[in-house]
């Protein structure tokens, strides 16, 4: 359960920023989670609806997108979607590639209300 | 609830001790519950997701607008940042940290104890235990006479990079050691965490299915050494050494792999030697 230490900390991150907002009150949150970060999307959910109570982002909604993997061929600079968990190149057959894009774990943005 | 490392409620918290002392409370994630947020203000979160019309300032009878506030911050960054931290202190004293991931029984301890009888008047090394409780484990290294200390989680799935500081204060390393860092039985969670490591090492027993690293992908992925352990045991379990190899290799082409037994000695040498080439001698 890793997800609710991840939780905790985007709640943690995103209370400071709506704090130093000034924001009355927290509409959405987008996060990028990547598919290769480790995190099990079902786990995050249940963890930060935890991890919000008596926060400023209680009732908020989490908008997560998830972020699909990205290869890139250390040989041949060809970049794809690796198959599953190879990443093997399809163009060269080179095994040595490496993984440009699908690790995200990023708070992209928050939605906050403002005093007029 | 503790904000790093969800370790659960304050009755729980993270310990830090030596084999020998009571465990003190020494764990600098504040453990403080006031978000002091102004819960006063009404027109909070009920109807937080139906501002379509906030083009409209004035006329909102409401007096809030609407603010988008782009962050881009990494999740993990404030413990990618202490993690930054150990490694410098690390190099300033010339201390190589290898971090000691497996599921629970693999043999982590055993191997552990092995290698630092093997290291002995070779290498000073040190050694930082995590569990979810007892001194089991550090009372186990504590009889090998290699300084050692015990990080209890309390509910914690893994160590992160603020236990390790603080459990470097009571450690206090030798310059020139190797630390090896014992982390809580666990395939999942402890990859995620940084902790200022040199290598990673991920250790598998042979009494383990072979594809726990497809299984487990993202801590085959991160790790630099695969051992697996318990090779005495081969010849009574259905262990298919080459699948578990290439299964490894699917996920991590670069990963080196030494097969031993630290229950018998078997193939030690490789690790051992590997370890010392780490740390050149004085």
């Amino acid at each position: 359960m890793h997800e609710l230490s991840i939780a905790i900390s985007i709640v943690d991150i995103a209370s400071r920023q709506a704090e130093a907002a000034s924001a009355l009150s927290v509409s959405r949150v987008e996060l990028d989670i990547g598919t290769m970060s480790g995190i099990e999307y079902e786990s995050l959910k249940f963890a930060l609806s935890v991890a919000v109570k008596d926060s400023i982002l209680e009732g908020t909604e989490f908008r997560i997108n998830r972020v699909e993997p990205l290869c890139e061929c250390l040989s041949c600079t060809h970049i794809f979607t690796p198959n599953g968990l190879s990443g093997q190149c399809p163009e060269c057959g080179e095994k040595n590639t490496t993984l440009i894009r699908g690790k995200e774990l990023q708070i992209k943005s928050l939605l906050v209300e403002q005093k007029e | 609830m503790c904000e790093t490392c969800g370790c659960g409620q304050e009755g729980n918290p993270v310990k830090i001790s030596r084999p020998g002392q009571t465990g003190h409370h020494d764990h600098d994630h504040s453990h403080d519950h006031d978000h002091p947020h102004d819960h006063d203000h009404t027109h909070g979160q009920s109807h937080g997701h139906h501002h379509d019309h906030h083009h409209d300032h004035h006329d909102h009878t409401h007096g809030t607008i609407q603010r988008l506030i782009r962050l881009e911050e990494d999740i993990l960054g404030k413990n990618n940042l202490v993690a930054s931290r150990n490694s410098g202190y690390f190099e300033a004293k010339g201390i190589v940290a290898l971090n000691l991931m497996s599921s629970p029984g693999s043999g982590k301890t055993t191997l552990l104890e092995r290698t630092i009888q093997a290291l002995e008047g070779k290498r000073k090394v040190a050694v930082i235990e995590g569990d979810q409780q007892t001194l089991n484990d550090a009372e186990r290294i504590d009889r090998t006479g290699a300084p050692v200390v015990q990080v209890n989680t309390g509910y914690g799935c893994h160590l992160d990079a603020e236990m390790i500081k603080q459990a470097l204060k009571t450690l206090e390393p030798e310059e020139g050691s190797i630390l090896f860092i014992e982390n809580v039985g666990n395939l999942v969670c402890p990859s995620l965490f940084e902790l200022g490591e040199k290598s990673r090492i991920v250790i598998i027993s042979v009494t383990e299915g072979e594809d726990k690293p497809v299984k487990y992908p993202t801590m085959f992925q991160h790790a630099d050494v695969c051992i697996i352990n318990k090779t005495d045991l081969l010849p009574y379990v259905d262990f298919d050494m080459g699948k578990a190899t290439s299964y490894a290799r699917s996920v991590n082409p670069g990963l080196i792999f030494m097969e031993l037994s630290a229950k018998t000695g078997e193939g030690m040498e490789n690790w051992i030697q590997w370890i010392l080439d780490l740390v050149p001698s004085e």
